[in-house]
């Protein structure tokens, strides 16, 4: 049960300046407490709510249709193995009897260390290389049982830190734009009135 | 959502063949239907925006471009549209939309309450396959999970049409319940701990096409086809809400809202709907009952034993010496019988329906007053001046929420805390306790002059000059009673000087059942039937009632004070507690103990008769009597008997009739017919009230206009002085009321006592937030649970009017124009 840490919220406020509403920085709030716990805590799902200003039955109402977020602890690593048609047709269904055999987990399962947790997923629009698989949204192509166990292995070893962060970190980096170099944003209402090149356009034709 | 259609010319359109006109901008869906067409559907409410969620009203629409499907719940009709409802393609959709949705159900139609008047099921009988294809495992669920103290939810059943959701987010406005999943594992929940603890809730389960949906007091009791109905008035407030009261062998066993379209939209408050449970509970007075002088308890007497001692008394006293208050509880025509036995046969005119919580009677009646509708306007101003809807007058709360969400209204709310409705309003003023007039000067001055001069009553400049601009056209007011800590005077006075700006109108919402129907019936002190002066109408009064009290009377305030100094013989309470809903609680006290005898007629021993009473008359309840009931507008609608009482319990107006042949006299009716055709005689006012009226309007009422009464000068009382903490106390809509108390459903949600300050008011406490505070007053204390507040006024604390174990009017001394109060840690 964790709520975001004094950072994050600060960071929270942060992203929440970017839009003309704070409503509108729901799904970045909810990658943010992802990216804190691994996945979504209650705690932290109503943390979130609270600062968009919507209940927590809204958040996780719009959460729990997105397949990226987890409810329940995962593993480190996220190992999604696709079985859709074309990585079927070229061995994914063997590719996932490997996996389960070598990490000892059937499909939904984490390991006991809390290190894989193994999914099968539908297309993941990298029919051409199939079979294919990804580790925390990195992909794989093309992936034979030996690949399998080489990844494995590289992983465990920790030789792939830097290609691979652990679950829920969507990027390492977070962009953050100085108060000076701001563009600025506009509600929708204002969107909504034509652009001011529009009416200087109908002028230069006029 | 959709509303209205516009005005402008009709368009025509053909469905399946004839010429329709249809309005500009409506549905095709509505104006199907409003020729005789109706389309089958699951998702679509005509009280709620069109979602296009369940496909089952897809029809072939050609707008030239040749015919296709389409949702005709989304299509607004245009012209030249040529519909078809029955064509081989609609009729192949809706074999297909049903065979899908029967995918996942579980048919178990059987055991489902809904079974029998179930969209789902009657629709798939009128438009389904007859077979689906469908072999494979349905999805499950945990059979009912309760989603709130009273509603279950039953996944499976679920069609996801988005009806309870939007229900909840749109009308409500308490998005507690949301889909969850996406795809075949969606589902409709709760966040985690959050239950779906809305005022509304039950309107989902009434709203629900299957019976996912379900309500505690009902599951299991009946079929549908068990029940038989009839149309009703909602008694737990005085909004007059259209319900259809369904019983079964003489049992009431469920109340659902109807729609009129001038009052509730078929929407109820849980109170509204549920609120029947405790009239058949094992509180209820079921005979008369009498104080046993050796034991000091009260006991069953014979209906013979219990009038007799009532009137023993009652013809002892000397008619000032007598009092009656109470009587919001009844039906007009009970309260124009007791009015009429109290003024005209017992001659005393200390007669009051309200307990001192609510406003003077002469400037509510004598008020231009505004309908739901003209105050609801698209596009109006509405001043709020008095308490909270939400928490008051649940059903009104809904259609102002509509008004300032949909309709584009601007809401200006002068209360004494924030209310349900804050977060909406433009403009949210909350004046220091006992100082409204103070802030209605400032901001009608500062209308006038298009500047504030300053802040007033705690409020600040800003605020007031941004409310004053807000009040440059038309308006009506919304005119309540806010805060009972305090007399009502500043308040009066602060309408008052509304009144005085001519074309406003107000909506006097005084919230305590019939008390609109009791002020028309003249069960107020000063007061003859009819919105009349007791002055002006003694000569109407002469030929129709024995007597007419030559002098106004006291009030409930002025009645209670006497008994308690011991000049007040006989006491009846007419379904009034005054223990618990007078101002202040000694002086309550003081007076039951110091009446020389208190009768009391009600359906439950309250505490006040518990206390005091000396003979307990057992009356019928609500779904027991015929009648008629009078709302806040002044809109007349039947009360209908389903059941009958209980025991020997009989209709208010039967027990006064009994009185009054007792006492010599004969009140000259014997039905409640018969005294409408009297009141009609009595009263200017009920002459609009025939049978034809009413029958020819069964659901929207008859409407009550005119008052003979000019509006009083209403002296502004001076603002208080002093410094210190005032308390601020307010009605909830669950607390520890009798009716509450009996009412299964909704025992328990009446929140544990709360003081809740402002946060920059908490230095001025020594206690934290969260722990047990003792509020005292010269009068007496009570011990809360400190809550910050920001909506509270920084120089008061706010309290619920009867929290349970901790009643505000044991602080409050009856007639202070504010009560001061200390806050310290327990
Ligand atoms: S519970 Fe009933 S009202 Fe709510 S989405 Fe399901 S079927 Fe519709
Ligand atoms: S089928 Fe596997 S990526 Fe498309
Ligand atoms: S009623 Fe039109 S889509 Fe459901």
């Amino acid at each position: 049960m964790s709520r975001l840490t004094a950072d994050n919220e600060a960071r929270a406020r942060r992203i929440m300046a970017l839009y003309p509403r704070p409503k509108s920085a729901l799904i970045p709030l909810l990658h943010l407490a992802q990216s804190q716990d691994g996945h979504l805590t209650d705690e932290a799902v109503r943390h979130v709510a609270e600062l968009v200003g919507i209940t927590p039955a809204e958040a996780a109402g719009t959460a729990t249709f997105y397949e990226m977020f987890k409810f329940h602890p995962v593993g480190r690593y996220l190992v999604n193995v696709c079985t859709n048609i074309s990585c079927a047709l070229l061995g994914a269904d063997d590719l996932v009897a490997h996996a389960s055999a070598a990490l000892g987990v059937k499909p939904g399962g984490t390991t006991d260390d809390g290190m894989f947790t193994l999914e099968t997923v539908e297309c993941m629009a990298a029919c051409t290389e199939a079979p294919c698989l990804a580790v925390n949204y990195r992909y794989r192509l093309r992936v034979t049982p030996n690949d399998f166990d080489d990844l494995v292995a590289a992983i465990r070893s920790g030789d792939i830190d830097q290609e691979i962060p652990h679950h829920g970190t969507l990027a390492r980096v977070h962009q953050e734009i100085p108060e000076g170099r701001m563009a600025g944003i506009s509600s929708p209402e204002q969107a909504r009135a034509a652009p001011a090149w529009m009416a200087a356009g109908a002028e230069g034709a006029g | 959502m959709t509303g209205p259609a516009g005005e402008g010319p009709a368009v025509e359109i053909t469905v399946d063949g004839a010429a329709v006109a249809a309005r500009p901008g409506e549905l095709l869906i509505e104006a199907c239907e409003r020729n005789g067409v109706y389309i089958p559907r699951f998702c679509y409410h005509p009280r709620m925006a069109s979602v296009g969620m369940c496909r089952m009203c897809l029809v072939t629409v050609d707008t030239g471009r040749g015919p296709s499907l389409q949702p005709s719940c989304m299509v607004t009709v245009a012209e030249a549209m040529a519909v078809e409802t029955e064509s081989a393609a609609a009729v192949k959709a809706q074999n297909g939309v049903l065979e899908f949705l029967l995918i996942n159900h579980p048919l178990d139609c059987p055991v489902c309450d809904k079974g029998g008047e179930c969209p789902l099921q009657d629709q798939t009988m009128a438009y389904g396959p007859g077979e689906s294809r469908f072999v494979e495992e349905k999805r499950h669920f945990e059979k009912p999970i309760a989603i709130s103290a009273t509603v279950h939810l039953d996944r499976e059943r679920c069609i996801l049409c988005d009806r309870c959701t939007r229900f909840a987010d749109q009308v409500a406005g308490d998005p507690l319940i949301s889909f969850m999943g996406r795809g075949g594992a969606t589902e409709v929940n709760t966040f985690a701990d959050e239950p779906f603890a809305s005022y509304f809730s039950g309107n989902t389960v009434q709203i629900c096409p299957v019976g996912a949906l379900t309500a505690e007091p009902y599951r299991f009791k009946a079929r549908p086809w068990d029940l038989t109905e009839a149309v009703s008035t909602a008694w737990v407030d005085s909004v007059g809400a259209r319900v259809s009261v369904q019983s079964s062998r003489n049992r009431v066993l469920r109340v659902q809202g109807v729609d009129a379209d001038a009052v509730n939209w078929g929407w109820l408050t849980d109170k509204e709907r549920f609120g029947f449970e405790a009239l058949d509970s094992d509180g209820r007075v079921t005979g008369p009952l009498v104080r046993d002088a050796a034991t000091g308890a009260l006991v069953p007497a014979s209906w013979a034993d219990a009038a007799t001692r009532a009137v023993e008394a009652l013809s002892r006293a000397p008619a000032e010496r007598v009092a009656v208050l109470g009587g919001a509880r009844l039906t007009n025509e009970s309260q124009y019988a007791w009015a009429k036995l109290a003024k005209g046969v017992i001659g005393t005119d200390n007669v009051d329906a309200q307990l001192d919580d609510g406003l003077p009677p002469e400037l509510v009646l004598s008020l231009p007053r505004a309908t739901i509708d003209e105050v609801c306007r698209p596009g109006g101003v509405i001043v709020l001046l008095g308490g909270d809807p939400k928490e008051e007058l649940g059903s009104l709360y809904l259609r102002l929420r509509h008004a300032v969400v949909s309709d584009g209204a601007t809401l200006i709310e002068i209360t004494p805390r924030a209310t349900g409705l804050s977060g909406l309003a433009a403009h949210s003023l909350h004046p220091r306790p006992g100082e409204t007039a103070e802030l209605m000067r400032a901001l009608l001055a500062a209308a006038a002059t298009g500047a504030a001069d300053g802040g007033a009553a705690g409020c600040d400049r800003a605020a007031i000059a941004a409310a004053a601009a807000a009040l440059d056209g038309e308006f009506t007011v919304v005119l309540g009673r806010g805060s009972l800590a305090e007399t009502a005077d500043s308040a009066a006075a602060a309408a008052a000087m509304l009144a005085g700006r001519g074309s406003v109108r107000f909506l006097p919402v005084l919230r305590r059942g019939n008390v609109n129907g009791a002020f028309d019936a003249g069960l107020a002190p000063g007061l003859a039937p009819g919105r009349t002066l007791l002055a002006a109408g003694t000569d109407r009064l002469a030929g129709i009632w024995p007597r007419v009290p030559a002098r106004p009377g006291r009030d409930a305030r002025a009645v209670l004070k006497a008994a308690s100094v011991g000049e007040i013989d006989v006491l009846v309470l007419l379904g009034a507690d005054p223990l618990n809903d007078f101002s202040d609680r000694a002086v309550a006290a003081n007076a039951l103990d110091g009446a020389g005898s208190v009768i009391a007629v009600d359906l439950f021993v309250n505490d006040s008769a518990a206390r005091a009473a000396d003979v307990v008359l057992a009356a019928a309840g609500p779904t027991e009597t015929e009648g008629t009931f009078t709302n806040i507008e002044g809109r007349v609608s039947p009360m209908a008997q389903k059941v009958t009482p209980p025991g020997t319990a009989r209709a208010d107006w039967m027990i006064a009739a009994d009185l009054a042949r007792r006492l010599g006299a004969d009140l000259g009716f014997a039905s409640p017919a018969e005294i409408r055709s009297e009141m009609a005689e009595a009263s200017e006012l009920h002459r609009a009230l025939t049978p034809e009226a009413l029958a020819a309007s069964p659901v929207e009422g008859v409407m009550l206009a005119g008052t003979q009464i000019p509006v009083p000068a209403v002296e502004a009382p001076v603002a208080p002085g002093s410094r210190g903490l005032r308390l601020v106390a307010t009605r909830t809509m669950y607390d520890d009321g009798v009716m509450l108390r009996h009412c299964p459903s909704s025992r328990g949600l009446a929140r544990g006592p709360e003081a809740r300050v402002n946060p920059a008011a908490l230095y001025r406490i020594d206690a934290r937030p969260s722990t047990t505070v003792r509020v005292s007053s010269a009068r007496g204390h009570l011990d809360a649970t400190l809550v910050v507040d920001e909506g509270v006024p920084v120089g008061a604390v706010a309290v619920g009017w009867l929290a349970p174990g901790a009643p505000a009017n044991a602080l409050i001394e009856a007639g202070s124009p504010v009560t001061e109060v200390t806050v310290e840690a327990r």
